[in-house]
């Protein structure tokens, strides 16, 4: 544990004093390997969570869903129709827990506000030219700003992945600070480093480092729209991540796995991983989040079967 | 470990496996009682039930398997070898159809966790049958001449520590090379071999190819120096491995010991930390280090020393110890009351000597024979916790300071079968393992094992290889001149 997180928080701020720094130390973190890491994740997906322990990660997962709808087809009526389910993710159980938030385009951010007024769930708006991250960082500003103006509680911001591939290690971190500084004091900054384009467990590494450094709250491992998005490996590989972190600073950072985690089983997997290598610090909706949005469903008939004992169907459960 | 996420229990059933009160020797193709009607009971060393009594093996009994195994040589031997390769198919495929039984036995009797006989055991039991199946009828390709010969009855006496996977090791090979089997399984542990010998009659085998004679150590003896017997394999510690080579001394009997190991985990500067935390682990709790090619001793290098044994303890920390039938254990029980007393005597003059002992905070159920994860720091080369092989779930971390003085002491022992290499330079991988004398080198892993790879050790840790093309060798005449008999 550290002993003082000022000072600690203060020694790395050096490694981020020039290009070479930020360079030396992202390549001095350990390697990864990947048989290794796929082989643990692996081994924890096989733990059996049952009865009590399944009722409790559902009701956890629920209240950790990122309710998302992300589509060039989105209206208000689609993203209030979300809102409200955030609220009340199921009708006919009030004793349902509501979810962390719901995520849309920044355009949607006053709607989503209105549909979720007066409770819990908060709005996180993707921005900075999201997914590709193609765009001049004047562009990504305007974005995060005109998302925060409408009351975004949250950012999920895009790295620029061009510039991290070609080793611009300092470009890629200026931008993070830039738009955690747009953020202001009211919205937390989620990092999205989509790691299918990363490719090797060592960019997400050095990613998920280069991220925390500048100042994120969360760190994220995908868009969901890429082939590849969240997997058990790279989020286990990115809870390591901010367990040291957190180690060496003093500074703890929320993870959040997104894309194609669909059923309450894998949910629970993810679970799994985060209590056995952050522990329970994290088991909780500001720090973990699923960025999901068939998921839902799944955890509210796997929670309706431990209530009634029955399988119901997708007919007892909204659609949105 | 006390979290907000408890896992509630998720036994296995144990309603899959049906033990019968008691079992008799599996001799010429039927259960029989032993010659002098002497029992022995096996126990649960979880719960240190009693699951069932069995016939104990004397001289007698040894003399008549044997006879049997020679009789059932003669057309065993002489069916073409794809004809035994249907029969080893067979075997291999109602192993896997009994797979989930099996398992929950082997936890049951052995005490290790299900996990671990469900994930590990049972899947490389049968993948080590499908492959020296896959052999029988390919023999003259092998490189042991153009018609290797079998040697007819082989002798085979198996530990505890994996008590499926050590018959499949020994029963495998010998029967695909067209010897037949007079096998002693270990006292603690005999169920799954019986088991073995129902599925050697459900498999149509012919009677007297495969005898399982349950037993202690006597009856180990009588197998080995039985004078009708032609080949002996064994596998166990290093103190009945030299009684078995003294006993054979001067016999044509060809012989293959696997015995004790003090492995070394050695770990690099440059190591990807997380997974090498990740192989410590598995090299010496896997199967509560009851293995003998466990990564016994961990050498570090000093300048990650701190970092690596923070993270080492926090990951302790999180291994759960309990019923073995328990899908979520880690670690189960130790196989005996005998071997947990080594255990602690071991321990306990570690602690003596003067090295430091750790242990994750963890409860010990009351019945049954338990041993915490241990580790053992400020650990010297002249420590006995060091040298000895301990054969539990016990860790001694020794530091080194360049790679010359890693290999030094990983070679510095009495044993030479396992050691592990943790470093992200390939180079560095490979110009270590060829200097480390040691069976098998795993870079990057450890525990790993597949049955086309051959295992075996140097020095006292024994000789002859089991396992791949190499193992067929140990059951082989070759048709050179100077293999005639």
């Amino acid at each position: 544990m550290p002993t003082n997180a000022s000072a600690a928080a203060h020694a790395l701020t050096d490694v981020t004093a020039s290009d070479s720094t930020l360079r030396r130390f992202l390549h001095g973190l350990p390697g990864v390997d990947a048989v290794g890491l796929e082989g643990r994740a692996a081994s924890l997906g096989t733990r059996s969570i049952k009865t009590t322990a399944k009722a409790y990660a559902i009701d956890l997962a629920i209240s950790m869903v990122d309710l998302t709808t992300l589509e060039g087809a989105d209206t208000p009526g689609k993203v209030r129709a979300l809102g409200v389910k955030a609220v009340h993710p199921d009708p006919t159980d009030r004793t349902t827990p509501a979810t962390a938030a719901v995520c849309v385009y920044p355009d949607m951010v006053a709607t989503a506000k209105e549909a979720v007024a007066g409770s819990t769930v908060k709005v996180a708006s993707v921005a900075t030219a999201f997914p590709a991250g193609r765009a001049a960082l004047a562009v990504k500003l305007a974005d995060v700003r005109d998302a925060v103006a409408a009351g975004a509680d949250e950012i999920d911001m895009v790295i620029d992945r061009g510039a991290f591939l070609a080793g611009n290690y300092m470009k890629v971190y200026d931008e993070i600070v830039a738009v955690k500084s747009a953020c202001g004091t009211s919205a937390r900054l989620k990092v999205i480093f989509e790691t299918g384009e990363l490719s090797t467990y060592d960019n997400i590494r050095r990613a998920s480092w280069l991220g925390m450094l500048a100042g994120a709250d969360f760190i994220k491992t995908s868009t969901g729209k890429v082939a590849v998005n969240a997997t058990p490996a790279n989020t286990l590989l990115m809870l390591e991540a901010v367990r040291d972190f957190r180690t060496q600073t003093g500074i703890q950072v929320g993870v959040k796995p997104a894309g194609g985690i669909r059923t309450t089983k894998d949910a629970v997997k993810f679970l799994v991983l985060v209590n056995e290598t952050v522990g329970e610090d994290w088991l909780d909706n500001h720090w973990f989040r699923f960025g999901a949005s068939s998921l839902l469903n799944d955890l509210l008939m796997q929670r309706q079967k431990l209530a009634t004992g029955r399988y119901s169907g997708p007919d007892y459960v909204t659609v949105d | 470990m006390a979290s907000v996420f408890e896992y509630a229990p998720a036994p296995e059933s144990r309603s899959i496996v049906d033990i019968a009160p008691s079992y008799g020797l599996f001799i010429d193709g039927e259960f029989v009682e032993a010659a002098d009607g002497k029992v022995f009971k096996t126990v649960s060393p979880s719960t240190e039930e009693v699951l069932a009594e069995i016939a104990q093996a004397g001289e007698a009994d040894v003399d008549r398997a044997v006879k049997a195994a020679r009789k059932a040589f003669e057309k065993w031997s002489a069916l073409p070898g794809s004809e035994r390769a249907k029969y080893l198919f067979r075997i291999a495929r109602i192993i896997q159809e009994r797979a989930r039984e099996l398992a929950v036995l082997e936890t049951l009797d052995n005490g290790k966790p299900i996990k671990e006989t469900r994930d590990a055991d049972l899947p490389l039991v049968a993948a080590h049958f499908f492959y020296y199946a896959g052999w029988a009828d390919k023999l003259e390709h092998a490189g042991f001449g153009a018609s290797p010969r079998p040697l007819g009855v082989a002798g085979q006496v198996i530990p505890w520590n994996f008590p499926l996977l050590m018959l499949a090791w020994k029963i495998a090979p010998a029967l695909a090379t067209g010897n037949t089997v007079v096998l002693k399984p270990a006292e603690t542990t005999p169920l799954s071999a019986l088991f073995f010998a129902d599925i050697c009659r459900q498999a149509g085998l012919p009677k007297g190819v495969v005898n399982i004679l349950p037993g202690y150590g006597d009856a180990g003896a009588a197998v080995v120096a039985h004078p009708d017997v032609n080949k002996v394999a064994f596998t166990g510690s290093t103190a009945v491995g030299k009684e078995i080579a003294r006993t054979v001394a001067g016999t044509r009997k060809k012989v293959t010991l696997e015995l004790g190991g003090k492995g070394a985990n050695i770990v690099f500067d440059d190591a990807p930390i997380d997974q090498a935390v990740e192989g410590i682990v598995n090299g010496i709790f896997f199967n509560q280090g009851q293995v003998c090619c466990a990564g016994s001793r961990l050498l570090v290098q000093e300048s990650i020393q701190d970092e690596l044994l923070d993270s080492l303890k926090r990951r302790l920390s999180t291994l759960r110890l309990g019923d073995p039938l328990d899908k979520n254990t880690d670690i189960g029980a130790i196989n005996s009351e005998e071997q947990l007393t080594r255990i602690t005597s071991l321990v306990e003059q570690g602690e003596a000597e003067g090295a430091e002992r750790w242990s994750p905070a963890c409860e010990i159920p009351t019945a049954g024979y338990w041993f915490a994860p241990t580790l053992f720091t400020n650990v010297t080369q002249a420590h006995t916790v060091a040298r000895d092989e301990i054969f539990g779930p016990v860790l001694s971390v020794l530091t080194f300071r360049t790679p010359d003085e890693a290999v030094a002491k990983a070679n510095n022992t009495a044993y030479g079968l396992s050691a592990g290499i943790w470093t992200e330079k390939g180079s560095r991988i490979l110009a270590v393992a060829n200097k480390l004398r040691a069976g098998v080198v795993w870079s990057n892993t450890f525990n790993k094992f597949d049955p086309t790879s051959p295992f075996g050790g140097y020095k006292e840790s024994g000789f002859g290889r089991e396992g791949g093309r190499h193992g067929l060798e140990a059951y082989l005449a070759p048709s050179s001149p100077e293999g005639e008999r």
